[in-house]
């Protein structure tokens, strides 16, 4: 067990390894009940978000989900987030629980227009409300190949039909959740979010599905999971001091949208310029694994950057790491693991992908 | 797997099994724990010196990376080579299949002076939570 952002999570049940496994080749549960859950209602919901956050959630369809960020007015990411429309005037923002103190009063401000600029004295008022459900939401991800048909056993959700970002309302086990196809490991899975109350039959169901129970995942597996998928980390790879463009998610900038949003005229400036740093993956060429903070350097030995993550990578067998890199490298590189270099490779990320 | 009653143990938690002269060394069940799997271990070569309480190797798991203490002065007589292929020894069998190295002790040493009784590590991985 171990303290994360308040709560006593599991890092890991058993083998972390053996965990990780069992979601890329079956399905596992995962308790991610610390996640932070901000529904933002209203007939003016969506335009508020469109000015509190990077994306364009008004144009969500009610249904579906978006991973997004809400970036200071400087540019820097305050949090990455994935938004539901749940209901025409309802979206379920999910932010890191490290962040949720900081989601919460960057989308209070912003909504009630108080940063200035968006809805000012002489517009009408937003129409949209802000609620912290953090307490009142429990969140439990089946996550795997396998996961579709375990939780079909126990839903009256026709899974088959949902596509990746979609969610819906249902049962599951009998209890009322919201559904989404959605996760954080480069594997197919759903997060099913539910009353806390309803979490312990939830998972029992799941759970009791297989002789010995389904496989369970702790944060370890989570976090060599989203790293093998090249997914990024707020404190690792995202922070007050990076730009979704250095992360290389400049994509979630939609800078097409009309109006104005918190950020967005620094991070045109951002995206006309191109990146100050660029997000890479590298695969170490020794055993010694690469962790957060190493130097990186250039195969002459000069300092260009520095692990944001790393570690052994249970799929491929090699370690892997993503850095911050200045300029654009490329050849061989070298890593500072303690005091004694290693060669490592630069690669694409993600480093793994279930479609190929 | 508790703490064997016939092995001491030091604060880093390695254990040592001493035989005359000859002292065999791994880490703790305790200590895998805390680590998780390992993924790779770096030993002393075979003729190297070890100093008590210096670095002579180092433990790659998913999560961190810790030194591995050698307890007694010596010289390394033979290492562990299945954990090359196969680390995850160190988790499964900490006290077994999973040692790590076996050193000669120095002459003049009187070896486990420093090193704590099986009542004394578990209570030092007890208060350690």
């Amino acid at each position: 067990m171990t303290e994360f952002a308040g709560w006593r999570m599991p890092l890991r049940y058993g083998s972390e390894t053996t965990e990780h496994n069992a979601v890329r080749t079956n399905a596992a549960l995962f308790d991610l009940s610390h996640m932070g859950e901000i529904a933002v209602t209203g007939p003016g919901a969506g335009a508020a978000l469109d000015y509190a956050v990077c994306g364009w959630p008004s144009r969500l369809s009610v249904g579906r989900a978006r991973y997004t960020m809400i970036c200071a007015p400087d540019g820097g990411i305050l949090d990455d987030l994935i938004i539901y429309r749940q209901a025409e005037e309802r979206f379920l923002v999910v932010a890191n629980a490290a962040n949720i103190s900081v989601v919460l009063g960057a989308l209070r401000e912003r909504v009630s227009g108080g940063t200035g600029g968006g809805y000012g004295e002489t517009e009408s008022p937003p129409g949209a409300v802000v609620t912290d459900e953090s307490e009142a939401t429990g969140l439990i991800s089946i996550q795997g190949p396998n996961g579709i048909g375990f939780l079909s056993s126990v839903t009256n959700l026709p899974l088959d039909g949902m596509a990746y970002y979609a969610g819906a309302y249902g049962k599951v086990a009998g209890r009322a959740a919201w559904v989404a196809r959605t996760g954080y490991t480069g594997e197919d899975g759903f997060e099913i979010f539910c009353a806390p109350g309803d979490c312990e039959p939830i998972w029992e169901a799941l759970f009791g599905l297989v002789d010995g129970g389904l496989p369970v995942a702790g944060l370890a597996a989570r976090d060599t999971l989203r790293l093998e998928a090249g997914m990024p980390l707020y404190g690792n790879e995202l922070g007050p001091d990076v730009t979704p463009y250095e992360a290389g998610l400049g994509r979630v900038v939609r800078l097409d949208k009309p109006g104005d949003f918190v950020g967005r005229s620094a991070l045109a400036a951002r995206a006309a310029e191109g990146p100050r740093r660029t997000l890479i993956g590298l695969l170490g060429k020794s055993r010694r694994v690469p962790r957060h903070g190493y130097a990186v350097l250039s195969n002459a030995g000069e300092p260009i950057g520095v692990v944001t993550s790393g570690a052994p990578s249970p799929t491929l067998g090699v370690p892997i790491a993503m850095a911050y890199v200045s300029g654009s490298p490329n050849g061989p590189l070298r890593i500072d693991v303690r005091g004694k270099t290693e060669p490592a490779e630069i690669t694409g990320l993600p480093f793994y992908d279930r479609r190929k | 797997m508790g703490v064997p009653a016939e092995l001491r143990y030091t604060q880093e938690h390695e254990w040592i099994a001493i035989d005359g002269g000859t002292a065999t060394i791994g880490i703790t069940d305790y200590a895998t724990q805390q680590l998780g799997d390992v993924v790779y271990v770096s030993l002393p070569e075979v003729g190297a010196a070890v100093t008590a309480g210096e670095p002579c190797g180092e433990v790659e798991s998913t999560k961190s990376v810790s030194d591995l203490y050698s307890p007694v002065d010596g010289e390394v007589i033979e290492v562990n080579e299945e954990l090359d292929g196969d680390p995850g020894l160190i988790n499964a069998e900490p006290y077994g299949l999973g040692w790590m190295f076996r050193v000669r002790v120095a002459d003049g040493q009187s070896a486990g002076a420093d090193l704590l009784s099986p009542t004394e590590y578990d209570a030092l991985t007890k208060s350690a939570g």
